[in-house]
């Protein structure tokens, strides 16, 4: 078998340049950020629902991202991903095998001693993967993420929420207790001080019953859930080699999104309070800092997994400490991304992701 | 001391170096065919099991249409869907220009296993593999042939089979046409639990769970246990060899033997110095035969992949590698062999009575009860033979049966020939003539290893020389006819073909299409051919061996199919029989015919409802006919005019020298270990006669001082070897035609699923007993020498007092 | 005279050189009579055996047998010379494995062409060898088979009978009856006997002794 690659090498050799240009943005490099022949995200262009639900396919990228901090009926303390990307080789989305969409999906399950990751891959055209935005349906084989009859109302705020995989998996309903949230300037995202933006919109009020299947055992859990949709062309400027992303919810009701996208220069970062009937304040550019406080080994790497936040305009100065350190991605391309807590100023849970590490 | 007792014992091979050469070189012959035997089939097994793997997927269950035909697409997502793990393929052959291909597309996203160690050199492979023109990868001799053929990406993968090609799904969704119609789904090792059961998601799908041995593999086994069976014989030939200079060896030695102990060298110590010379020489000459059977097995494998290739349409590449298994077990083999043909030997030396003076034992050790005994076996191993031969079935039975057989006539031959000599020496008056056959018949046991080997060889011979021949003769009595359209067309595309039938009809007195669908007959995935029943040339030429009378009639009404031998024979069918073809309709059986030279069963229907049935029928194909004399003529227009390119235009001429060629390929590699295994057996001869000539001395010495010259000693010696080599002969004839019989009436059928009428060539006989004489001769012209020139003192040491 | 040597000489070429085995040989043997030849090992009287049997050639010299000038005959001669008119008794008894005794004991006379069924049942007879005609060589003890083989020789009537130590290979009384029976056998036959032998005790029973030493005649 010696010198024998597997065709999973050829992908991810393959993947890890083309596909998590989505998540990862050092691995983006070789396409650079000029969009050839896709589609460019431009400021003051309003987002309609629910057909921006739906599939962008003349983006390069886009992705259904969903997180969830949740509390079992043994009272312990979970967290569930659920995502679906989408990366075009070029734009268009022809029906058949010749269909130059790639889509992605990532479920994870995190609970304090343990971290279940899953991963999918499927081509557009032929039914194996794909988003309808009325009814509104987002899949990868098996895994849905699928609106549930709710006459009258916009299509994600009931939804029910499914994956498996190896020795876990999870059915929720997740049903919006507030409105569909527009970030930066009317979803209209900047990503550096070049310009790169994409269209971003969340749904961050979700109250969410179902259950989780952790190897072999059923739970029963409530909780909160924060969607993210985000689509673009042209993802990250050259120098930015991975981020810091945070979804807050607080003890208040208000929700917080804020990020940070590192840099040769000191990073480029920008923040969203969010009002607990859903007023989106964007806040502008440096008025957060992110300080590490604490790093764990995972495999070969540092990763700083406890974080001092500060939004000193809104007076926010909390540290994150992670339900479980290894909440480790070991995707295609490797992420960490895991349900927080967070105590000083104000106290509350929401989900961490960085990349680049 | 051990070494001075070891140098004592080496001078032996000193003095005699011919024997020394002989022990070698047997073992070295023995040895090197059968593991350049075994090298080819560990070469060709190797590569069904990758073209398998690499090609087929075969280590994984398969998910395939039932009817034969394809599975949609929408039916791949539906059970992704529901949790499937599954990947699709789209495959089917493609010309690009002239090359054919096996074009297996496949989804890079899903697919479990590995492309054939095709390694990416990093980025952008993926968006490459998906995206226009695409990437085909191939092996390198494909790549070479396709380079100038397309404009795909290729690239060189090393474990990819000649003439296959991988590629996008997507790529081969387009090449192929096939719009979404998918060939197969392959499951992945790891699912889901708690799957969906498939058939109520997919009735229209059937599970092919892995399958442990390839197609292709179970296809040629006939072949290569064929190839084994040669080896094997080769092998048995050369240990004679062994046996009997062994044997020689260690009695000239017994003096030694005792001296040594006398000096006080413990048995076990004698016993431990012998068996460590016996297995240095075995390694030495078990290292020389596996280079010897490299060699061998290097001449023989461009014809043994000819012949795969020519009778399966397996590709085995035609060079060799070096395989630890085969060049392992040949020296096992070898020192197997020698331990196996010395431990008689050995055993001898263990019981060796310290003081007993050395007698002239006789060389012979066995005697009347041995020869009877074996005379007994041979017969139970012959009756053995008929016994299967009438009872019983399967290949396996049919190679048993052969094996009794030649055993027991091998067997039974010294018996034979002792109760015969016995016969002549009671008939002779004259007593240098009874002496003679008296002689001969002492001579038997000594020599009857080399003369079972010497008949083995020449029935091998025989039996297969008459199988091939028959084979050939009924095959091209049978292309004659089968072959009747004047020229063979292959249009490049479905446009042209519809050109082709526009303009052909003007030009010619008829056009016979050729089109054939492949789909699941009686869980078999066979092809489904069309014929224009109506046209005279079927009923005039196509060779039928069973039919109704209006067979072809009810053929052209798509009333009923012919199927050819193979399947006729392999499924018991019989005419009348109600046939389900892919696509849900049947039709009766109507007639049988032969198809020599196919490894698959075969159906024929009316072209008219083949194209009914299955409307995607690739219509590429035509025989045309037309009056010989203008068959040049439209073939030269046809490229001139027409435009087809000359490669597309075959005439019946061509084709006809083609398959003969490739008939004859087939079975030169049968006729070079019919060569070998002869010449080993005639190397055993030489040895043997050899061996005898030393021991002959003291027999031959009281017949000369009565009187007898040397020279019509020598003379009478050389009669004696030919007189048993043509009463071996004469043995072989009678067995060989029984084995030629098993062939073809046995084996063929399990093997082929054809049964060929026996044909008789007693001039390839007379060849074969010229050859073989010859070999006799001179096997036998250095004894004589030796013997004819010896001096009168060499005699006369015989009579001398002091032995 | 029936046997002559005049002038006879032999050598071999043996790793140390030249050995001479017999210097300038003169010997006669009449028709009818028996003469020992004996001598210590190596004193050639065994060369001296096989030149007069036809078995060897001499160096120089000339050897005058049963009518025949020995030396100068061709391969083909001598054979025919050895065929009818000599018989050789060998210590190692030399009969012929393959043929049964009765087949042994008629071969020579077969071959000489003087096959006499009547003289043949009465040598088996005085022989005591009757009940053994059936069996093979192998299966005869050494006595029998020397027996054998002295009715061998004696039935092809050869007017020279020459013997080489025949009784060496048996023990004392064996010997000694063997040699009786070849003496008185021979002397029925009319035929010459020449035998060697190292034993003075059976020298004596001979018409004459002739005494080899050093390859000549002392």
């Amino acid at each position: 078998m010696n010198g024998r690659r597997t065709l999973a090498v050829l992908i991810s050799a393959a993947l890890a340049m083309a596909l998590p240009a989505v998540a990862i943005p050092q691995g983006f490099a070789g396409l650079g950020s000029t969009a050839d022949g896709f589609a460019v995200p431009h400021p003051g262009v309003p987002l309609l629902f629910p057909a921006d639900h739906g599939a962008h396919p003349d983006f390069r990228i886009e992705w259904w991202y969903v997180t969830a901090n949740l509390q079992g009926e043994d009272g312990a303390q979970y967290g569930v991903q659920w995502t679906l990307f989408r990366s075009a080789l070029a734009p268009g989305n022809q029906s058949g095998w010749s269909n130059p969409q790639i889509w992605m999906g990532h479920a994870a399950v995190t609970t304090k001693g343990r971290h279940f990751v899953a991963e999918k891959l499927a081509r557009g055209g032929v039914g194996q993967s794909g988003v309808e935005a009325q009814p509104f349906s987002a899949w990868i084989d098996d895994w849905e993420m699928k609106g549930l009859p709710n006459p009258g109302a916009d299509p994600l705020d009931s939804v029910s929420l499914h994956a498996t995989g190896k020795d876990f998996g999870y059915a929720l309903d997740l049903s919006a207790k507030g409105p569909l949230v527009l970030q930066g300037d009317q979803g209209y995202s900047v990503k550096s001080a070049e310009g790169q933006a994409s269209y971003y919109y969340s749904q961050p009020f979700y109250d969410v019953s179902g259950s989780l299947d952790i190897a072999g055992k059923t739970v029963r859990v409530t909780g909160k859930a924060w969607l993210d949709r985000e689509w673009s062309s042209q993802p990250l400027a050259k120098d930015q080699t991975g981020w810091e992303w945070f979804s807050l919810h607080l003890d208040t009701g208000e929700k917080v999104m804020a990020f940070r996208l590192r840099d040769s220069r000191g990073g480029y970062t920008s923040a969203n309070w969010i009002s607990a009937d859903g007023k989106p304040m964007p806040l502008p550019p440096g008025s957060l800092e992110v300080t590490p406080v604490r790093s764990a080994r995972i495999g070969d790497r540092d990763v700083p997994v406890a974080w001092r936040v500060r939004i000193p305009l809104r007076g926010l100065d909390v540290t994150t400490d992670p339900l479980n350190d290894h909440a480790w991605m070991a995707t295609t391309t490797p992420y960490w991304e895991g349900p927080v807590t967070f105590t000083g100023s104000s106290a509350g849970r929401g989900y961490l992701e960085m990349t680049g590490y | 001391m051990f070494w001075t007792a070891a140098t004592a014992l080496l001078s032996h091979w000193r003095c005699r170096p011919i024997q020394f050469a002989t022990l070698v070189f047997g073992l070295s012959l023995a040895t090197a065919l059968w593991s350049g035997v075994q090298a080819i089939n560990a070469e060709a097994r190797a590569s069904y099991a990758r073209a398998a793997s690499v090609l087929d997927q075969n280590a994984l269950t398969q998910l395939v249409p039932r009817d034969g035909n394809s599975i949609p697409q929408a039916t791949f997502a539906n059970l992704r869907r529901a949790g499937w793990n599954i990947s699709p393929v789209i495959e089917g052959d493609h010309r690009f220009g002239n090359v054919r291909v096996r074009l297996i597309g496949i989804d890079p996203l899903t697919t479990p296993g590995k492309v054939g160690g095709f390694e990416p050199d990093g980025s952008n492979d993926l968006a490459a593999f998906v995206s226009q023109p695409g990437v085909l990868i191939v092996s390198q001799a494909t790549a070479l042939k396709l380079s100038s053929h397309t404009d795909m990406q290729i690239k060189i993968a090393p474990d990819i089979p000649d003439g296959a090609a991988f590629t996008d799904i997507g790529m081969a969704e387009r090449i192929l046409e096939r719009r979404g119609e998918l060939s197969r789904l392959v499951v992945a090792p790891d699912q889901r639990p708690d799957l969906p059961a498939l058939d109520r998601l997919a009735p229209e799908i059937a599970i092919k769970p892995p399958g442990d041995r390839p197609d292709v593999a179970q296809l040629t086994d006939s072949f290569h246990l064929n190839l084994t069976a040669f080896g094997f014989l080769a092998f048995a030939v050369g240990l004679f060899i062994v046996y009997a200079t062994i044997g020689l060896a260690f009695e000239q030695r017994r003096a030694t033997f005792r001296t040594l102990r006398s000096l006080g060298v413990s048995l076990s110590s004698l016993t431990l110095l012998l068996m460590t010379e016996l297995l240095v020489l075995a390694f030495l000459a078990g290292l020389v035969g596996v280079m010897i059977g490299y060699f061998v097995a290097s001449l023989l494998l461009p014809g043994v992949a000819a012949t795969l290739q020519g009778l399966y349409g397996a590709s085995v590449p035609g060079t060799l590698t070096i395989r630890p298994e085969w060049w392992a077990t040949g020296l096992v083999v070898a020192i197997a062999g020698t331990i196996g043909s010395s431990a008689q030997s050995l055993w001898q030396v263990r019981r060796m009575p310290l003081l007993t003076a050395a007698q002239p034992r006789a060389w012979a050790r066995a005697r009347a009860v041995g020869i009877r005994l074996q005379l007994l076996g041979g017969l139970v191993l012959l009756i053995t033979s008929a016994i299967l031969a009438v009872f019983g079935h399967g290949l396996s039975t049919g190679f048993a049966v052969l094996g009794c057989l030649l055993l027991g006539a091998a067997l039974m031959l010294p018996g034979v020939l002792s109760a015969f000599l016995a016969l002549l020496q009671r008939q002779s008056s004259h007593a240098l003539v009874t002496w003679f056959w008296a002689d001969t018949r002492q001579q038997l046991p000594g020599l009857s290893l080399a003369l079972m080997a010497l008949l083995l060889a020449l029935a091998a011979n025989i039996g297969v020389g008459t199988m091939v021949s028959s084979f050939r003769l009924t095959f091209i009595g049978w292309l004659d006819q089968r072959l009747a359209a004047e020229l063979y067309l292959t249009a490049r595309d479905e446009n042209e073909a519809s050109r082709l039938r526009a303009w052909l009809p003007a030009h010619s007195t008829s056009v016979l299409p050729i089109w054939s669908v492949e789909g699941d007959v009686l869980g078999d995935r066979l092809q489904i051919f069309g014929a224009a029943a109506n046209d005279s040339t079927y009923r005039e030429n196509w060779p039928l061996l069973l039919g109704t009378a209006d067979v072809w009639d009810r053929v052209a009404a798509g009333q009923g199919a012919l199927v050819n031998e193979q399947l006729w024979r392999g499924k018991k069918l019989s005419i009348g029989n109600e046939l389900a073809l892919p696509g849900g309709w049947s039709v009766p059986v109507v007639g049988i015919y032969s198809d020599y030279g196919n490894p698959r069963g075969q159906v024929i229907v009316g072209i008219d409802a083949l194209a009914a049935h299955y409307p995607n029928v690739p219509k590429l194909r035509y025989g045309v006919r037309i009056a010989p004399a203008d068959a040049p003529a439209l073939k030269e227009r046809m490229t001139s005019e027409f435009g087809l390119p000359a490669e597309n235009v075959i005439d019946q001429a061509s084709l006809k020298r083609q398959s003969r060629a490739v008939f004859d390929q087939t079975f030169a590699v049968t006729g070079a270990l019919n060569v070998f295994t002869l010449g080993v057996a005639g190397f055993a001869m030489f040895s043997s006669l050899l061996t005898l000539s030393g021991v002959r001395l003291p027999q031959l010495a009281p017949v000369w001082a009565m009187g007898i010259t040397r020279r019509d000693l020598a003379l009478l010696e050389m009669l004696r070897t030919l007189a048993l080599w043509l009463a071996t002969f004469v043995v072989a004839v009678p067995v060989g035609l029984g084995l030629a019989w098993v062939l073809l009436s046995i084996v063929n059928v399990e093997a082929f699923g054809w049964r060929l009428p026996m044909r008789i060539f007693p001039t390839d006989w007379l060849v074969l007993g010229l050859v073989a004489l010859a070999a006799a001769i001179v096997s036998v012209v250095i004894p004589l020498r030796r013997l004819a020139t010896i001096g009168p003192s060499d005699l006369l040491r015989v009579f001398a007092n002091e032995r | 005279m029936l046997l002559s040597l005049r002038n006879v000489s032999k050598s071999y070429t043996t790793a140390e050189g030249r050995l001479e085995i017999l210097k300038s040989i003169d010997f006669d043997l009449d028709a009818g009579e028996s003469v020992a030849l004996t001598g210590e090992s190596g004193s050639g009287k065994s060369t001296l055996l096989h030149l007069a049997g036809g078995l060897d050639h001499p160096d120089t010299g000339q050897i005058l047998s049963v009518g025949r000038d020995i030396a100068a005959l061709e391969d083909q001669g001598r054979a025919e010379y050895r065929r009818t008119a000599v018989g050789l008794v060998f210590q190692q008894f030399n009969l012929i494995p393959s043929l049964d005794i009765g087949a042994n004991i008629s071969f020579h006379a077969r071959l000489a062409g003087r096959h006499d069924p009547g003289w043949e049942r009465e040598l088996v007879q005085r022989l005591g060898i009757e009940p053994l005609l059936a069996r093979y060589p192998d299966q005869l003890s050494g006595g029998q088979q020397q027996r054998v083989a002295i009715g061998r020789t004696l039935a092809a009537r050869p007017p020279l009978v020459l013997a080489d130590e025949p009784t060496g290979n048996l023990d004392e009384v064996t010997g000694d009856a063997v040699l009786d029976i070849m003496l008185s056998l021979t002397r029925s036959a009319g035929a010459a006997l020449l035998m060697v032998t190292h034993s003075s005790r059976l020298a004596q029973r001979l018409d004459r002794r002739v005494h080899l030493h050093g390859g000549k005649i002392a």
